[in-house]
């Protein structure tokens, strides 16, 4: 009976250990988001490029982390990038001439989207678009135009 | 004479294929028996110990080293790139998508489903599974179904063991030895990796491997013959098609899971 027992305490110590180390793996390895609740809103936005923006990229407001990219879809008639952007419902007060760019952080690394509020009293609700748009800088284009530049100037 | 090569290539293909069905209703017979372990939970709890505990120690220590050589490796081709404050993703992400699951099925087929088909089948070759089928109970109930549920159960467990204990150990290395900076360790840790992409289904992953694993090793027991002999080749069955089907199985659901 009391070995049965110690097996018991030792199942239950080693089941203990189990769900910790998949807590930690959920709330210190991985984004698990506890108030993943807030749906927030979409806004959407056209871009003549948008490099290599993916979904579940940062949507930011100088510099925070503000909400996140929804969907990367092709428009077959204006041959633009809908980007569809969800935005937490904390930051309701978008101004409708909102400003919305894709940026690169540091020189190779993931694209994001960098939002900067305009000052029209008029706010974006959800569903609305963003009209005022930058598209990315695409690395290769910027070296081809530095290089022809260069190049012409010499010249 | 003419057709004899003929008809022993058709017997092994026959004798496979009545193999294959034996097992799968094995294993259906396993499944449909899930009460007996609701009913009677100390069957379960005891193999949960045989299966998860007594793996604990290989699967931890193995963990550390993994984790541990992946900041090494890692750290040295991130650093030609400038990235190495990546090293907290790479070691991360390759710990709870692949190596996690894949190594700790590894290690569960070598240490626990080839001790599994041992006692299985000796239990068969002294005729204790005979003797429990005179006594009217269902061997398969009693003696089978606990251990399929306790190595499903266990192995999820065991696996996010090996994964966490992998990234505090390629923590210490990556901090410690190499010199990265702690916050960006974390941080870049945990903007990429994703809760439902890559822990559940690292998670998914090791529940299937589980359920295989100790199938095979379980069916191996089962179905050798009753012999020293062939308890011995039964084991050695299980390590092999247990690794087979796990790293087989790992590149299908890779490519389900992360393919698209």
């Amino acid at each position: 009976m009391a070995r049965q027992r110690n097996i018991e305490i030792l199942v239950g110590a080693f089941m203990v250990a189990g769900f910790v180390a998949l807590f930690f793996l959920a709330m210190q390895v991985s984004n698990l988001n506890l108030a993943g609740g807030d749906e927030g809103y979409r806004l959407t936005a056209r871009f003549a490029n948008v490099g290599s923006l993916k979904a579940r990229a940062p949507v930011s407001m100088a510099g925070v982390r503000v909400g996140r990219v929804e969907a990367v879809d092709f428009d077959p008639r204006t041959f633009e990038a809908v980007v569809t952007l969800r935005i937490d419902s904390a930051v309701d007060n978008l101004p409708m001439d909102t400003f919305a760019n894709v940026f690169t952080s540091g020189l190779l690394g993931e694209q994001y989207v960098a939002l900067e509020p305009g000052g029209s009293p008029d706010v974006l609700r959800d569903g609305d678009e963003i009209m005022q748009t930058q598209s990315a800088m695409i690395l290769e284009q910027m070296i081809g135009q530095f290089l022809f530049s260069k190049a012409s100037g010499d010249g | 004479m003419l057709f004899d090569p003929l008809a022993r290539l058709g017997r092994g293909g026959l004798d496979a294929l009545a193999r294959f069905g034996r097992a799968h209703r094995l294993l259906l017979a396993m499944v449909l028996g899930i009460g007996e372990v609701l009913r009677r939970p100390r069957l379960l709890i005891a193999q949960v110990y045989n299966v998860g505990v007594l793996s604990m120690l290989i699967v931890g220590v193995s963990g550390l080293f993994v984790g541990m050589v992946l900041a090494l490796q890692g750290y040295y081709v991130l650093a030609r790139f400038g990235a190495a404050e990546s090293l907290g993703l790479m070691v991360a992400a390759s710990l709870v998508r692949e190596l996690g699951p894949v190594v700790t099925a590894l290690l569960v087929a070598g240490r626990a489903g080839s001790a599994l088909t041992a006692e299985i089948g000796l239990m068969k070759a002294t005729e204790q599974l005979a003797g429990l089928e005179l006594m009217a109970v269902d061997p398969v109930r009693r003696i089978l179904v606990p251990r399929l549920f306790g190595g499903v159960l266990a192995m999820p467990l065991l696996a996010a063991v090996f994964s966490a204990v992998g990234v505090i150990g390629g923590y210490f290395v990556g901090i410690g030895l190499l010199g990265v900076d702690a916050g960006a360790f974390w941080s870049q840790m945990q903007s990429a990796v994703d809760f439902r992409e890559d822990v559940v289904n690292g998670v998914i992953k090791s529940l299937v491997f589980g359920v295989v694993v100790t199938w095979i090793a379980l069916f191996q027991g089962y179905d050798c013959s009753p012999t020293s002999e062939g308890v011995s080749r039964a084991t050695t069955r299980t390590v092999v098609h247990g690794a087979l089907a796990v790293l087989g199985l790992d590149f299908v659901l890779t490519a389900l899971m992360f393919g698209g």
